[in-house]
């Protein structure tokens, strides 16, 4: 095959492959981390709803996950991933460890967006007399929506990043094909032209990150 | 004052303390209906902490806080969280959301408390026309001045119809006319809807324009308590006299830096005066019943709370004795107080 012919025969599937395991993994990330990451700014001292017996078995769990290096990780895990996802290889089953590394990674994005938002207006609406969730429903997650929204677009960054490296334990998507034309067989135009995609990838998600951010950041 | 009537607020001996150090250390006042409190400190005097206490965004170690005779502390959480929609509070960093436009911020405390979407802004409309800001109702807060977010801060206060407004060193951020002009509003909202004020602020200057009583706050202790009047004309503790010196009439430095004890032309001598005494012309009399002619070297008279209150520094020649002797008696006794401070 002519490096034309790869890259137009590959590449479209590739591109849609790292495409749908980034999403649903952004997905599980939001999903999963960002409550995570309210229940650890909430439970942390100080905060509406301390508590350390939560706090610090959560906080030890996910500072754990983040510790493992993601190759490591989804060897690591791949017992579970059988059970879960039915077999250990493919898209579905790099979904589940992309969440797995991803969840904690903007639970603490998530976390960090919380405790920027300022103590002071959460007094003001205690003053008000608002209950606790009212003041996280009214203040914490209002206030902290473009932080947040900021520490997504990180997130998915990083698992696009991460999907790439999946491809050498038996994802698809742009990644393997980088590893089996670019590293495995040394074709440097195949492997430029996919550096290139994924440049232009991160780059649409950056712009598009920052596009929402400051349709919802009134504070400048 | 109405000071038959129970106070709306009292305070009895409250303690709070910040690891094993009193930061608030038995402290007790009362205040009444329409009043304006202001209490005034140095920084750390513990003011801050003490009016924080009040609505409970700083718990309190000992002592009982009663709001309209019913014991905070005994209260459950719910009935709690109704009285603190009772207490409005404004601050020096104004606290807005920025997520919010000025509306929606004004609205907040009415959408906590659960009233209905056309109430909300009917209601928000209406305290942002008082606070004159009724065109910025769409504008989101970063778009406001220091002095309109003051203003949207004051609205905010007021949503939830408060019977008290406390104010947390609330025109400290903002510039002397920008103070003045919510000072103004302060007084306005205060007559038309029959509030009561408690300001904290470090500024004598606050509390001249505004308060009606005064509570001096050192250390976390009250130094001296009385009508704004009463202390501003006879400051009795030597922390209240320092914090009023930034308003008083002082000796220039020059004349300071000649005066002596024992002898010279002219004898210096501090004159306070207030009352009835102030409105007359003091010392054109002076000079009818001693013959003798005094020169205001600094000072002047000032009306706080409808009372004239006067301070000079007045220079009067020595060369006679007799004569100076006879003119200071004078003095003494159609005075709050005369002194001779030396002479140049």
């Amino acid at each position: 095959m002519s490096n034309l012919e790869i890259l137009f025969s590959l590449v479209p599937r590739a591109v849609l492959d790292t495409c749908w395991m980034s999403a649903a993994s952004s997905f599980f990330a939001l999903f999963f981390g960002l409550p995570i990451g309210l229940l650890l700014y909430t439970t942390s001292s100080g905060n509406l709803f301390e508590n350390a017996w939560i706090n610090r078995p959560v906080s030890a769990i996910v500072d754990s996950i983040r510790a493992i290096p993601f190759i490591i990780l989804a060897a690591s895990i791949m017992p579970i991933t059988r059970i879960v996802v039915g077999k250990a290889v493919g898209n579905e089953a790099m979904i589940f460890i992309l969440s797995i590394s991803a969840i904690p990674f903007y639970a603490r994005m998530a976390e960090l967006s919380f405790r920027n938002v300022e103590k002071d207006l959460i007094d003001t609406v205690y003053s008000m007399g608002a209950t606790r969730f009212q003041t996280i429903l009214e203040v914490a997650l209002p206030e902290a929506l473009p932080s947040l929204i900021t520490g997504f677009t990180v997130a998915i960054i990083a698992i696009v990043a991460a999907s790439a490296t999946a491809g050498f334990i038996g994802a698809g998507g742009l990644g393997q094909l980088a590893i089996s034309y670019g590293y495995q067989r040394y074709n440097p135009t195949v492997m430029t032209s996919i550096i290139f995609i994924l440049i232009v990838l991160n780059v649409l998600i950056q712009w598009l990150g920052d596009r929402i951010t400051r349709k919802f950041n009134h504070s400048r | 004052m109405k000071h038959f009537d129970k106070p709306l607020l009292e305070l009895k001996n409250i303690q709070r303390l910040f690891s094993k150090t009193a930061v608030i250390d038995g402290v007790s006042f009362s205040v009444h209906r329409e009043e304006v409190l202001g209490i005034i400190g140095r920084s750390g005097a513990g003011k801050s902490t003490l009016i924080r206490c009040i609505n409970g965004l700083e718990c309190i170690d000992s002592g009982q806080i009663f709001f309209e005779t019913q014991n905070i502390a005994q209260l459950n959480d719910n009935d709690r969280r109704l009285i603190r929609r009772r207490i409005g509070m404004i601050f020096q960093n104004f606290n807005l959301l920025s997520s919010r436009r000025i509306i929606d911020n004004v609205a907040l405390p009415l959408k906590l408390s659960g009233a209905s979407k056309a109430n909300r802004r009917r209601r928000a409309l209406d305290l942002l026309d008082i606070v004159s800001l009724a065109d910025k109702a769409a504008h989101y807060p970063v778009q406001l001045s220091g002095g309109q977010k003051q203003r949207v801060c004051i609205a905010r206060a007021l949503a939830t119809n408060p019977s008290v407004l406390l104010s947390d060193e609330a025109t400290s951020a903002l510039d002397p006319e920008t103070t003045q002009s919510i000072l103004e509003l302060l007084t306005k909202i205060k007559s038309h809807m029959g509030l009561t004020i408690i300001l904290i602020t470090h500024e004598m200057e606050i509390i001249r324009s505004i308060a009606t009583r005064l509570i001096v706050l050192d250390q976390g202790r009250i130094l001296e308590e009385g009508s704004v009047r009463d202390v501003f004309a006879q400051p009795k503790n030597e922390t209240t006299k320092s914090l009023l010196q930034v308003i008083l009439p002082t000796l220039p430095s020059t004349i300071a830096a000649k005066l002596n004890f024992i002898d010279g032309q002219d004898a210096i001598i501090e004159f306070h005066i207030s009352g009835l005494e102030a409105h007359e012309p003091f010392l054109n009399k002076l000079e009818a019943e001693t013959g003798m002619v005094a020169r205001i070297i600094q000072g002047g008279i000032e009306y706080i709370q409808n009372e004239a209150i006067g301070r000079f520094f007045l220079a009067i020649k020595a060369t006679d004795k007799q004569k100076l002797e006879k003119a200071y008696a004078w003095l003494a006794q159609h005075s709050d107080k005369s002194e001779i401070v030396g002479y140049v």
